[in-house]
């Protein structure tokens, strides 16, 4: 693996903006890939680890999984899981996804195990005290009152998720990273615009889920 | 195709002569290991070990004087934890190019990819640790007539230190892991073996063995600096 260094002046970023307005439609289509990948893998991340986190924490059980799991996240390169995924499922879209959902279970998991965990055991009581279920207990106590930490951890797994998903170029995933990793067809400028496109949607995303946060903690906090 | 001036016999491309071992690419290969530890695992651990070591002192520092900056003046906080935040949207591949026309293909370019990553936990840990040292402890220094350095020194900073190590481990954590991703600007670290073996057709056994070791490293730090952290903060659980 090689890089070409292009010249660095003050007009690279002029650049590289002039290259998003040059090239807008493969810009859009490969932001579109690299949203694809990242919310593909995003989606079943939350699907696997949401439910799990949940459940683990309403227990108050598997601690010790819950640490683990969150440092064992951190621990895992991602080119070692795109690497490994490209020798057992080869090159497509599937090696990609399976690594990126390995990356972004983590902070989903371990932050719903300690918002709920730490939900607190008064309400708890008290609510299953009025004769509310176990899954009453869960879903109209502890999910509310462990929502931000909940959000939170949804937020680091996407911020995470999208910006390793340009790594995944290197095994033919498209998408953004193809540009980022091919300086030398592209120039700086190129590299710099998709890099600034993948910041863009990284911090769309954030702020999105800011907002979705917002909008049901307003909504529960209306209904209690 | 370039034609083969000269005519010294056939030109034979060297990709398929390697060992038993890189012909078969099983998933494991032993022999490759005994053979290779020596002149390829070893020093890509060692020089993993010293990329990571430098980024989290440098890190470190510049956190720590950023922290106390950010946490005396509260102005400060909004755009220097905005800031941190940013550096981590920025996709790493990314990171080390855009540096590149900076500082060139050198380690001096992967160290200040691998600073920036570290700041934005360590900051983060930092601030969160100094503002939740009670108030109690703080009026307890006041009435005690400590001077506001003497109270940074001593009720302060060892309040924050359970949040400031854990962020620590966190940041060490994943630069082991980050680092690996160094081998695409230069030829040092872990994810060297790791980007040989995905060029050399897939071979299985130098990618899992090289990751292996970035994940065991990773994994030996945390447990490193958790016994750390227990020895410097009896106090606290953690």
């Amino acid at each position: 693996m090689s890089v070409l260094a292009d010249q660095f002046t003050a007009h690279t970023f002029v650049d590289a903006f002039r290259f998003i307005g040059d090239n807008a439609s493969l810009m859009l289509s490969k932001t579109g890939q690299t949203c694809e990948l990242a919310f593909a893998a995003l989606g079943i991340a939350l699907a696997l680890a949401l439910p799990l986190g949940l459940w683990l924490g309403h227990r108050h059980r598997g601690l010790f999984l819950a640490l683990g799991v969150s440092t064992l996240g951190r621990a895992l390169p991602i080119i070692v899981l795109i690497a490994f995924g490209l020798t057992v499922l080869g090159v497509g879209f599937w090696n990609n996804t399976a690594a990126l959902v390995v990356l972004g279970i983590p902070p989903i998991l371990t932050n719903a195990y300690f918002a709920v965990d730490g939900a607190d055991r008064d309400a708890v009581e008290a609510a299953r005290g009025m004769g509310l279920t176990e899954r009453q207990v869960l879903l109209r106590i502890e999910l509310p009152l462990g929502l931000p930490l909940i959000v939170a951890g949804v937020r680091i797994s996407a911020v995470f998720v999208i910006a390793s998903a340009t790594i995944a170029a290197i095994a033919g995933g498209g998408g953004l990273g193809d540009i980022i990793v091919n300086q030398a067809s592209y120039g700086l400028a190129g590299v710099i615009a998709g890099s600034l496109c993948v910041s863009a949607v990284a911090l769309l995303t954030a702020l999105a889920l800011g907002l979705v946060h917002r909008a049901v903690s307003r909504s529960t906090t209306a209904r209690a | 195709m370039i034609p083969v001036l000269g005519g010294s016999g056939p030109v034979i491309p060297s990709f398929g002569s390697g060992s038993s071992c890189e012909q078969n690419n099983g998933w494991w290969c032993t022999d490759w290991l005994r053979e290779h530890w020596g002149d390829t695992l070893q020093p890509a651990l060692v020089q993993h070990i010293e990329l990571v070591a430098i980024a989290i002192a440098a890190g470190f520092l510049i956190a720590s004087v950023l922290a106390i900056a950010g946490f005396r003046y509260r102005l400060l906080d909004v755009p220097v934890g905005g800031f941190a935040d940013f550096l981590y949207t920025i996709p790493s591949i990314a990171l080390f190019q855009l540096l590149v026309p900076f500082t060139g293909l050198t380690v001096l370019t992967v160290e200040i990819a691998l600073t920036s990553y570290t700041l934005f936990v360590l900051y983060r840990n930092m601030v969160a640790g100094l503002r939740g040292v009670p108030e109690d402890a703080l009026e307890a220094a006041r009435g005690m007539g400590l001077t506001r350095v003497q109270t940074f020194f001593r009720v302060e900073l060892p309040l924050a230190s359970p949040a400031v190590l854990a962020g620590l481990r966190i940041a060490t954590v994943s630069t082991v892991s980050i680092a690996t991703v160094a081998a695409f600007v230069v030829p040092k670290g872990l994810g060297e073996p790791i980007f040989i073996g995905l060029d050399q057709n897939l071979f299985k056994t130098e990618i899992l063995a090289a990751g292996g070791l970035a994940i065991l490293l990773a994994l030996a730090a945390d447990v490193a600096l958790a016994w750390f952290a227990r020895a410097v903060t009896p106090w606290s659980r953690a």
